[in-house]
């Protein structure tokens, strides 16, 4: 088997690498491309440690082939913050001491960010449901929920004042 | 938050963010697994695929002929078992016998992960397979095959003279409990066991090692302990302490998982053998079958009390796994069942029982939650026949100062009694619990916190900031905890502290990231730094304000002169002396001993149970802990909730499930249930602050306590809503089902 | 390429099992082929009359956001919802869950319950085969080397009728069914008598199970209890479960009496409006 080139969006910017066509994409934004916020916990979809966005859907990036990715566009966890701004669920996190070891925390933002984009009313209730794919061995989850409730409550505030 | 005489500290009870929270929010910190180096290898562990098997040959020609591969180790390349440490070795790299599924044998390293995998595969081993023995009664039993046929069992009066799988007999004897149950007015006893479970930490362990022609060694590594790593490392691989450096990377969690090294000493092996830099990293399988997981138990216990509600007598057989090989030590259950009240009989007989699954190591208060299962369960069980209220019960026997504790040694200030008082003022246990099959449970926890070895430096800088250089893994928020203590000894903003954690080379020995230590150890010698900080520039003050150095005092982040003549903040006596003065770093170090005094942590937890389907909701939990001071109160309470919901997960649904081959059926997160986001409620804190006297700031370890109550306390809920007691972990669906049919 | 290289090849969907079991050395896959970008496969089209095809490859995120299948066939969103977590129904397609052809997969006693036809296309041309036939054995099933899953199709829900999915597993996400069940059931106009009902049942046998007798149980009988549970009953005569890490036999037997039986109560609920 030899290299494939793929090339993709990834963060806001056009991104070429060359994967082997056995990598996942996490193995591939990982090794080739140096993105090593997006963690390997597991391996077969079942802890969220390596959550992206890709063509707008929240996925396991270990259960992506990384000559999927051709022609996509990809937001990891380096990609949430713009530039020196934090997003509001990364404030947050900070803020409400949502983290611990923060080895779940990329998958979470990710996640927790895709749903806010898309549910921009989401109550606990589905966000326990949302998250439910995203394992995290320290918090209890308490202090993650919250984190997100008060993400959620600051994105909607700063939307209305638009 | 309850706080009981504190003083009025300006730093201390504050929730700051943490120092490495950013790193951590954008994907920039660096775990075990994203250290990356120019040239390296990829290894691979070769893992046994029999529970006990002895290894007849090992053939690695083919793996090592396999183009791409670089280097091949097997026990060969170990030297021979460290005599301090029996058995190091042999849990690195199985020689001569497997002892456990997924023992590792040998490992591979090659350019490609993927070529590594290959050649582990075509490693060659001949086996003779042995009966497992996976039960730890069986196992204990004269006549069971042998892991190893020269153990004799550790016992008080000295070894065996059979050889047997029981490693040590500890017994503990208070009173005479015999005597003492004759008299007693109300009696339970009952046999309790549970399983084999799992830290569970999101991150899999991962080694990177460069073993340089010169001899000198790095290890990076996502371990609970730098200090001990480099220390087995070094008996292991018989090579200096003083050439490895180990270097501590983020460390996505451990609970206890990570104290021990697996992957360090292969790849500096692999690395030798090489001349390459190597990085191997498990896979969520290995991790649970090739790390160690906490001991199985089964617990026989009884407890008598007088009519009027004393606890008089109290007896325990407990007998916990350790594994393939000597693990984490049922010992720690004497040290904690009874620790809570004040009991005149006892007696304990506590036994290490060698199965073959793999070597055991602590996980958050090891081996005290399931002693609790079985201890809050008489008590709750006591308090229906004696027809008193539970907490009543407890509060009536609760320990007090000068009250018999762990070893034996009096208790100082315990936490108990304030736990419980508030507890049952607490809105939770004075809301009514309605609807049908649904329970009230509460219980008690105790661990002991050990205190130990700490190091740590503070450099001035010229701006008058310090930075604060550390060797304890910060595994939970303890580089804000120890900055935050640093900031109120120095009188200074938090934010004017930049803690940075170490190599093994750049800092004073520090024990491993455990026993609930750092913010209080760690934590002691922080201090003892800030005050040599104090110390050293005051004798340089004194010079320059032409006063003798004991008139210069120091309080609340000022320095003065005694007759009040001259004055200056910390700040701005660090820039005018730092500043243009020669560097100043200042060390502490203390030997903070073993005991630290121990935590008390209580839950009450509502629980609903379908009749249908035997299946568990949370409906509402509230952890009452005391911390002693709480530094960073949110990250005292993140631990009491992650504790709660890691017991939520032990009592419900974790489990290492075997076959009776002895291979682990449910090795990954799909069927080995840690609890989801579903599965739990908020968990409601409330913080008792109880001062620890052997601190100065009255720390107490928060880590560990908050997991012993909840498998007792979701038991007796359990048996509150249903009518019947379990007596046996998990209480899944199926458990619970069996146990309440018909009833 | 399928018919090439034989059993070596494997279609690529959602790759939340494929992906995995090539990287864990459980299936060996020389080729992946990924039909993602096949039109047909991963369609989603509903009918004036009402009937329902779905290509193989559609991921269940992309049925249950689509508002009329939802509306129309509530119990394919309850199974599709609960396929993993919101992630892998991403990319999790429910032709995938299928194909994989576990004893446990959810989407499967759904399909059967709905009255399902499985469109196969191969060398040899397309063949069509119904749901409760599709599945041989675990990880097993009718497809041929070479021949792939296109599409799934389903009849127009019957007026009156209603059907509802569930499973039982120990955490409330992210787990594989213990046991797990579906009813369809049709009543007559007056919602008062069962006129026709399909009830499939998963984790019980080594395939998904179609229990005809379960759901014979009911036609032509009024809405009760009684009827329901006699309903029960030829499920559980129908199911022979094992005893593994997930359940015992005893608690599955219980378990697709309790399930059958809530699921029938659901469905007339959505039956009758």
């Amino acid at each position: 088997m030899s290299k494939r080139i793929v090339s993709a969006t990834i963060n806001g910017e056009v991104n070429e690498f060359l994967v082997e066509p056995y990598h996942t994409l996490l193995e591939a934004l990982r090794n080739e491309l140096g993105l090593t916020g997006s963690k390997e916990g597991c391996g077969n979809g079942n802890c969220g440690a390596c959550n992206v966005v890709m063509n707008g859907q929240l996925v396991n990036s270990c259960c992506v082939l990384g000559v999927e990715a051709n022609g996509a566009t990809i937001t990891t966890i380096e990609g949430v913050a713009e530039g020196e701004q934090l997003h509001p669920l990364q404030q947050q996190f900070l803020e409400d001491a949502a983290l611990q070891c923060g080895i779940c925390t990329p998958g979470f933002i990710v996640a927790a960010k895709q749903l806010l984009e898309t549910e921009q009313d989401a109550d606990e209730e589905r966000m326990r449901h949302f998250l439910a794919g995203n394992l995290c061995r320290c918090t209890g989850y308490d202090k993650i929920i919250k984190a997100v409730i008060n993400a959620r409550d600051v994105m909607r505030s700063t939307a209305g004042a638009r | 938050m309850v706080t009981t005489d504190k003083p009025a500290y300006k730093v201390i009870g504050t929730r700051p963010i943490r120092p490495d929270g950013i790193d951590k929010v954008t994907g920039r910190a660096v775990y075990g697994a994203d250290v990356n180096l120019p040239g390296m290898l990829y290894g691979h562990m070769k893992r046994s695929p029999h529970a006990h098997a002895i290894i007849k040959r090992i053939n690695t020609a083919k793996a090592e002929a396999l183009p791409g591969v670089r280097a091949v180790v097997t026990a060969l390349d170990l030297g021979p078992d460290p005599a301090a440490l029996p058995d190091l070795s042999k849990n690195i790299l199985a020689g001569d016998k497997a002892l456990y599924r997924g023992h590792a044998i040998a490992a591979v390293a090659a350019t490609t992960d993927l070529i590594a995998r290959q050649a582990a595969d075509l490693i060659e081993v001949e086996w003779e397979v042995l009966p497992p023995v996976l039960d730890v009664r069986e196992a204990m039993l004269p006549g069971a095959p042998l892991l190893n046929p020269n153990q004799h069992t550790r016992t008080p009066s000295g070894p065996s003279e059979n050889a047997s799988n029981v490693v040590a007999h500890a017994a503990v004897a208070f009173g005479d409990a015999d005597k003492a149950f004759a008299e007693c007015d109300a009696i339970v006893e009952r046999e309790f066991s549970t399983k084999m479970v799992h830290q569970g930490y999101i991150e899999p362990q991962s080694a990177t090692a460069v073993w340089n022609p010169d001899g000198q060694v790095t290890i990076w590594s996502c371990t609970q302990g730098a200090f001990p790593a480099r220390q087995n490392c070094s008996a292991i691989l018989g090579h200096p302490v003083s050439k490895i450096k180990v270097v501590p990377t983020e460390i996505g969690g451990g609970f206890g998982g990570k104290i021990a090294v697996y992957l360090e000493p292969v790849v500096a092996l692999l690395s030798r053998k090489s001349g390459k830099p190597v990085k191997m990293t498990m896979d969520r399988v290995d991790v649970f079958e090739g790390t160690g997981p906490t001991p199985g138990t089964s617990i026989r216990a009884k407890l008598g009390a007088t009519k009027d509600g004393k606890l008089r007598a109290l007896y325990a057989d407990l007998a916990y796994e350790n594994g393939a090989f000597a693990g984490s030590a049922a010992n720690y259950a004497t040290m904690c069942i009874a620790s809570g009240y004040d009991i005149e009989h006892v007696k304990l007989d506590a036994y290490d029982v060698l199965v073959n699954k793999p070597r055991t190591q602590d996980y958050r208060a090891p081996s005290a939650p399931a002693a609790a299962f079985a201890m809050e369960q008489l008590i709750d069980e006591l308090a229906i026949k004696l027809n008193m209220d539970v907490e009543q019960l407890r509060l009536q026997n609760s320990c007090k100062p000068g009250t018999r504790g762990p070893m034996g040694m009096p208790h100082q200030a315990p936490g108990h009694e304030e736990c419980l008082r508030q507890a049952i003022a607490s809105p939770h246990y004075n809301s009514p619990l309605e609807g049908p099959n649904r329970g009230r449970g509460t219980a008690s926890g105790f661990w002991f916190n050990v205190g130990l070895r700490s190091s740590a430096s503070v450099s001035v800088q010229p701006d008058g900031g310090v930075s604060l250089i550390l060797g304890s893994t910060d595994i939970g928020g303890t580089r804000a905890s120890l900055a935050m203590q640093l900031a109120e000894t120095l009188g200074i903003p938090y934010e004017e502290v930049t803690p940075t954690v170490v190599d093994t080379n750049s800092v004073g020995y520090n024990d491993v990231t455990a026993g609930s230590r750092v913010t209080f150890g760690s934590g002691m010698a922080t201090v003892e730094a800030g005050k040599n900080v104090i110390k050293e520039l005051s004798a340089r003050l004194a010079p320059t304000w032409q006063v003798p150095v004991e008139d210069v005092e120091f309080e609340g982040g000022v320095f003065k002169s005694k007759d009040g003549s001259k004055s200056g903040t910390f700040k701005e006596i660090a820039q005018a002396i730092v500043g243009r003065g020669p560097g100043l770093t200042a060390s502490g170090s203390v030997n903070a001993g073993f005991l630290q005094g121990g935590g008390f942590s209580h839950a009450i937890v509502d629980v609903e149970v379908d009749p249908e389907t035997g299946k568990v909701t949370i409906l509402r939990y509230t952890c009452i802990q005391d911390a002693g001071t709480a530094i960073h109160p949110s990250y005292v309470e993140g631990q009491m909730q992650g504790g709660a919901v890691q017991g939520i997960g032990w009592a419900l649904n974790e489990e290492y499930y075997y076959d009776d081959s002895g291979r682990m059926v449910n090795s990954s997160y799909l069927d080995y249930r840690i609890p989801t986001t579903l599965d739990v409620p908020m968990i409601d804190t409330i913080i008792v602050e109880v001062p620890n006297p052997l601190h100065p700031y009255g720390v107490r370890g928060v880590g560990e306590p908050g997991i012993v109550p909840p498998l007792a306390a979701i038991a007796n809920a359990v048996a509150h809503a249903t009518g019947v007691r379990q007596t046996q972990l998990p209480m899944n669906p199926r458990r619970i089902l069996e146990t309440t049919s018909g009833k | 390429m399928l018919a090439k290289h034989g059993a070596a090849a494997r279609v690529l969907a959602g790759g939340t099992d494929l992906i995995i079991q090539a990287r864990e050395g459980r299936r060996d896959v020389a080729v992946m082929v990924d039909v993602k970008g096949i039109a047909e496969a991963t369609q989603l089209s509903l009918a004036g009359d009402g009937a329902l095809r779905i290509g193989a490859a559609t991921s269940c995120s992309a049925i249950y956001h689509n508002k009329d299948v939802a509306k129309a066939f509530p119990a394919l969103i309850d199974s599709a919802s609960l396929i993993g977590s919101v992630q892998i129904q991403a990319r999790a397609s429910i032709g995938g869950n299928l194909c994989n052809s576990g004893p446990a997969g959810d989407s499967i006693p759904t399909l059967i319950a709905l009255g399902a036809a499985c469109h196969i296309a191969g060398p040899a041309g397309e063949r069509t085969v119904p749901v409760e036939e599709f599945c041989t054995g675990p990880s097993r099933n009718v497809l041929q080397n070479g021949e792939m899953l296109v599409s799934i199709s389903f009849p127009a829900p019957a007026a009156h009728s209603g059907a509802a999915f569930e499973r039982f597993i120990p955490r409330n996400e992210m787990d594989i069914a213990v046991v797990n069940a579906c009813s369809n059931v049709t009543l007559s106009a007056d919602g008062q008598t069962f006129t026709a009902a399909r009830i499939a049942i998963g984790a019980v046998a080594p395939t998904p199970l179609y229990v005809p007798a379960a759901g014979a149980a009911l036609v032509g009988q009024p809405v009760s209890d009684a009827t329901i549970a006699k309903a029960c009953e030829a499920a559980q005569a129908a199911a022979t479960p094992i005893t593994d890490m997930r359940g015992s036999v005893e608690q599955r037997h219980h378990l697709v009496g309790v399930l059958v039986r809530r699921t029938i109560n659901k469905a007339v609920k959505r039956a009758r409006g």
